[in-house]
């Protein structure tokens, strides 16, 4: 495994556009857990003396403010930095919950085939024939809205690709003799599939749950700007936009800095994500 | 009897033919504690599938029926999956034909060596580590305690397929199959965990069958020899008697097609061409009616289209044949 990940970064090193994207998590990371320190005012105070006002460096703008205030006068650098902590720990939580329950699922398929397969199969199918973001909307109007619910909608979304990819990977790998062997020196299924196959499916799995990231954050940002996702007061940027979405000609600055803030991390985790994919398929690794 | 099959047939189902496919018919043999056993033949000639059946590891799509199939006082016909986790790698143990494949790539050999120890002998964490050392130290693999941290990658072909016997050995099997362990290995290796299987067999009191292609490693190193063909024993006896005297044409030919069967006559390098077998192991669904190698046996006559050919026990020593035209004179 050490093995593994120092080659891994090795193979990483080369694809400049992905260490961009390391670089640019690392900082939003930074940014998130420093969030009480770094912000220069509470998210949630509102200055009834500043209303929409424009960032500092255009005229008309107040060096308190350094991005503006929004139309209640609420700090938006302030609230750009606490809703880094929302966007980042729900993009984990996706990534984690969908993570854990699709390798499972897709490991069991993978493994037992026959009916069980079909099973999961048809469902993951169902899920996916759906257009994500209907789905998530119809799964939180279940459930009632709020941040959470939108955590484990956005979730359920993921499953399949995690279903689908561990399943193949899985199919491949039970063929291989290091399992008839282990089988021989007295494994049991549960450790065939967790403890020798699974490892061997890491290499995609890791990309999938990168691109996940990203999905995960711009799906529940999107729930967000559907009303659906974080709710007032919290600051998620997806939110942020909705709310600032009547005041885009008067003040476009609360339209654009949540819009961009979304933008950049979730580039950021595509770039990463595919230069994991790049580093981790052998195939892709000949050619280069 | 350490193990003893009568007549097992192994069948596997198919979707892409009506009846379900006959790999393995009829095949008796039996082992006595402390021998070798060589089983040589043809690829799809069903020694591999075989062996599987002995350890229960085939697929759910093979249907396996015999009389009687007992290894060591257990009935292998009527075992369930719990009891054979119990045999398999505690009383019979494999190794496999490539040893980089059959390691798990993604865990260290202490991981998977230890692992193996602890869960069949039920010892210490500590205890097993140091078993393994000691194992490894068996098997030949120069300061131990280092390799136990290598991942399969780190370590030659050679050093993984001690390993493997290593962890096959671990539990003092009373059994070892060892499926063509020295084919991905390069010669000079071979000899080596040749000498080593045959060691550890002398020193453990252990039986061995041996898989292979290779009739110069089987002659060497197995007390019985059988030779197998399109899913039937064709020809058994003990493996000096067997080469020397061999009474199936197929014995016969494939002995005749190794490289150094005519330098051993002449002491020179032959200048005709290698001599082969024409052509190939029939395909499951292209069997043909009465003895199995008929299409391709120069001593091929009517009679032999005929039906089922039965085996032939000749002498105290068990010499048995499938043929009726056997090759009595000397070669």
């Amino acid at each position: 495994m050490k093995v593994f990940l120092k080659e891994l970064f090795f193979e990483l090193r080369k694809n400049r556009g992905s260490m961009i994207g390391v670089v640019i998590i690392i900082l939003s990371v930074i940014v998130a857990v420093l969030a009480p320190l770094l912000a220069p005012h509470d998210p949630t105070h509102i200055y009834t003396d500043s209303l929409n006002l424009p960032p500092s460096f255009v005229a008309g703008g107040s060096s308190r403010f350094f991005f503006g205030t929004d139309d209640l006068g609420r700090d938006l650098l302030s609230r750009l930095i606490y809703g880094s902590q929302v966007s980042l720990s729900v993009g984990f939580a996706v990534v984690v919950l969908s993570l854990v329950i699709g390798t499972f699922l897709g490991v069991i398929a993978g493994f037992y085939g026959g009916l069980i397969d079909k099973t999961i199969m048809r469902i993951t199918d169902l899920i996916m024939s759906l257009p994500s973001i209907l789905f998530a909307i119809v799964i939180v109007a279940v459930l009632g809205p709020g941040i959470s619910n939108a955590i484990v909608a956005v979730s359920i979304v993921a499953i399949p690709n995690f279903v689908r990819i561990i399943r193949a990977q899985v199919m491949v790998e039970k063929s291989r003799q290091y399992v008839a062997a282990a089988k021989l020196f007295g494994a049991g299924n549960f450790r065939l599939m967790f403890i020798e196959i699974l490892p061997n499916c890491m290499a995609p799995l890791i990309v999938q749950a990168t691109l996940g990231f990203s999905d995960g954050i711009l799906n529940c940002a999107a729930l967000g700007f559907l009303g659906l996702g974080a709710q007032a007061p919290m600051s998620e940027w997806g939110t942020m936009l909705s709310d600032a979405r009547s005041y885009i000609e008067s003040s476009p600055w609360m339209v654009t800095l949540p819009g961009l803030c979304i933008l950049i991390v979730v580039l950021s985790f595509n770039l990463l994500g595919d230069g994991l994919r790049d580093a981790l398929d052998p195939r892709l690794k000949k050619q280069s | 009897m350490l193990l003893s099959v009568k007549n097992l047939n192994i069948h596997f189902k198919s979707d892409r033919s009506p009846s379900p496919i006959h790999a393995v018919r009829d095949l008796s043999f039996s082992l006595k504690q402390g021998e070798m056993l060589g089983i040589v033949g043809e690829s799809g000639s069903g020694k591999s599938i075989t062996n599987m059946a002995l350890l229960g590891l085939l697929p759910d799509s093979a249907i396996v029926k015999a009389q009687s199939a007992t290894f060591n006082q257990h009935d292998l016909l009527n075992l369930k999956e719990k009891e054979w986790q119990k045999i398999r790698g505690r009383e019979v143990s494999m190794i496999f034909q490539d040893p980089m494949t059959a390691l798990n790539p993604f865990l260290s050999v202490q991981y998977q060596l230890v692992e193996t120890i602890q869960t069949h002998l039920k010892l210490s964490k500590k205890d097993s580590i140091d078993k393994a050392i000691e194992l490894l130290s068996l098997v030949g693999i120069p300061s131990p305690k280092d390799r136990l941290k290598a991942y399969p990658f780190e370590l030659s072909g050679g050093m993984a397929q001690r390993v493997m016997i290593a962890m096959a050995i671990s539990t003092n099997p009373k059994l070892l199959i060892a499926d063509e362990p020295t084919t991905a290995l390069d010669v000079t290796i071979q000899k080596q965990i040749l000498n080593l299987i045959k060691m550890l067999q002398e020193k453990n009191n252990m039986s061995v069958i041996l898989i292979t292609h290779d009739l110069g490693v089987v002659s060497e190193y197995s007390e019985r020899l059988q030779v197998m063909y399109a899913g039937e024993i064709v020809e058994t006896g003990e493996t000096k008697e067997l080469i020397k005297h061999p009474h199936h044409p197929y014995t016969h030919a494939l002995l005749a097609s190794r490289p150094g069967a005519l330098v051993d006559n002449q002491k020179r390098i032959p200048k005709t061409a290698l001599p082969s077998i024409s052509g190939i192991v029939p395909a499951f669904n292209q069997r043909p009616i009465g003895c199995q190698f008929n299409p391709r046996c120069e001593f091929m006559t009517h009679e032999c289209q005929q039906g089922h050919i039965g085996l032939t026990t000749e002498g105290p020593k068990l010499r048995e044949y499938r043929c009726i035209h056997p090759l009595m004179g000397s070669k």
